[in-house]
């Protein structure tokens, strides 16, 4: 199986060529959004974080923002400053320029203030549009592939339709040599000793526990029932009655193959195969660390529909309920409803739903990126803002 | 589970709960399938929505509530075949930071 790609000179792959404007505090995304307006190609790095967070924090944000710039979707990055920021801005700088790609920089408070930093961020914009856009896509394997999976807005369908159509893409992207990564430790909760028994080793089952625990402390730390945090009011309309019951239906989407590793927030997987990234459950910190962690791509399982995309790549829609799959078409990629309505295999929804992958990972736009519904991220931090 | 339209379903062997993939009035009769393609017909006691879960079997307060052959809560009075099975009845025990609270401030 194979897609056509943007190789990178650091061996990577692209689904997509963009220019990543990446504010490096949440103070100048106001510019960002003028700079990406008014360009093609370009895709505003939208974040709340940068800057009044302990150092670990920043640490983190500013590591999240580098492996956000180095992703095999992104061919050149403009960083945005403010210039009093928190994030370290020239190791960001630097680390993205390490990767061969071309990166320039501007420093609103240097420059002059808003309108002279957006005339010089279109501009530099401008030039980095231009320069990458000749690139040319080639004909690439499988293996090459790192796809981040993720539901969201779930319902009672997710865990026996959507999410079942995803685990076999799971199984047939790792056959393939691929990886697959998926997250969300607050949806193991009630289902950790299943994935447990998936572990390569039992120092990575030992660590699915560890994660799963430190998830739920922190779920517990304000005195109260977790219920209508997760699940939520959605997830409780659509019939999902418990952490537990919805956390088995989560897992699902992983497939069957064995899990290589888990990796923290900032982490990328160091091979193929299938692992675990230690994530939250909400959408727009998901797709960030998957992003973070390389994803060209991205398989999204809803059931009550989710529309959101991400800046700087597909996410395909995967509708379990053949209801919301009618009534939000213009969000919905695939209809996984079929296999509930009885007019499709989980075979031959399966297949025809690879076939969509490797279509939009070749190019073909998804239902989210035609509207331009994209900003949808942000990056999970641990401490107090201060 | 493919070629005909699903009204309900048993996900495992063990679980005592069914999802429904119709909404149904009280003192219908619905079709569950399991995965082995094998049917049972239960009568609802009330209005069930949508992707909701009912009981297989008389539920005693206290009991595991078992779907995908796992527990996903407890029950928290007797539940009755055919009835309503949601957060009304059913609690979960993870995630509890009331449980600690009240432990604590005992």
């Amino acid at each position: 199986m194979r897609f056509r790609g943007y190789v990178r000179s650091d061996g990577t792959v692209g689904s997509r060529n963009y220019v990543a404007v990446i504010p490096s505090v949440v103070c100048v995304n106001e510019v960002v959004e003028a700079i990406t307006s008014r360009t093609i190609i370009t895709r505003g790095i939208y974040h709340h974080q940068g800057c009044c967070q302990l150092p670990p924090d920043l640490a983190r944000v500013t590591d999240s923002l580098i492996k956000l710039g180095q992703n095999p979707n992104v061919g050149a990055a403009l960083v945005i400053s403010l210039g009093c920021e928190g994030v370290d801005t020239d190791r960001l700088v630097a680390e993205i320029a390490a990767t061969g790609r071309p990166v320039e920089r501007v420093n609103v408070q240097e420059i002059g203030g808003t309108a002279k930093a957006i005339q010089a961020g279109m501009d530099l914009a401008q030039k980095l549009a231009v320069k990458i856009s000749g690139q040319e896509r080639q004909d690439v394997d499988l293996a090459s592939a790192i796809i981040g999976i993720k539901c969201g807005a779930s319902d009672a369908t997710s865990g026996l339709a959507s999410n079942v159509v995803i685990g076999y893409l799971a199984d047939r992207i790792v056959e393939a040599g691929g990886t697959v990564i998926f997250g969300e430790t607050t949806e193991f909760i009630g289902a950790e000793h299943i994935l447990a028994r998936r572990a390569k080793t039992p120092e990575v089952a030992a660590w699915i526990y560890e994660i799963v625990g430190r998830m739920e402390h922190r779920a517990k730390s304000m005195g109260v029932d977790m219920r209508s945090g997760q699940p939520t009011p959605g997830n409780i309309k659509g019939g999902l009655t418990t952490i537990e019951e919805k956390s088995l239906g989560a897992i699902v989407k992983s497939g069957t193959k064995a899990i290589e590793g888990v990796l923290e927030y900032t982490e990328v997987p160091s091979g193929p195969g299938l692992w675990i990234k230690d994530t939250p459950g909400r959408e727009i910190e998901v797709l960030t660390a998957m992003s973070i962690a390389g994803a060209q791509a991205m398989l999204f399982s809803t059931g009550r529909g989710a529309p959101q995309g991400f800046p700087t790549a597909p996410v395909v829609k995967i509708c379990g309920n053949p209801i919301t799959y009618e009534n939000m078409r213009g969000d919905m990629d695939v209809n996984a409803g079929l296999i509930i309505a009885g007019e499709k295999s989980i075979e031959e929804l399966g297949e025809e739903t690879l076939a969509h992958l490797l279509r939009v990972m070749s190019g073909e736009v998804t239902k989210s990126e035609a509207i331009r519904y994209t900003t949808s991220m942000d990056i999970y931090t641990l401490g107090p803002v201060i | 589970m493919h070629s005909e339209r699903l009204t309900g379903l048993k996900v495992n062997d063990r679980d005592n709960v069914a999802t429904l993939f119709c909404s149904a009035r009280a003192l219908c009769n619905v079709e569950i399938v399991d995965r082995q393609g094998r049917r049972m017909s239960v009568t609802l006691t009330n209005d069930i929505p949508y992707g909701h879960k009912i009981a297989l079997t008389d539920i005693p307060k206290g009991e595991a509530i078992v779907k995908y052959g796992e527990q996903i809560g407890i029950a928290t009075t007797g539940i009755r075949a055919g009835q309503h099975v949601h957060v009304h009845n059913v609690e979960s025990t993870r995630g509890r930071g009331d449980w600690e609270e009240e432990a604590e401030s005992r």
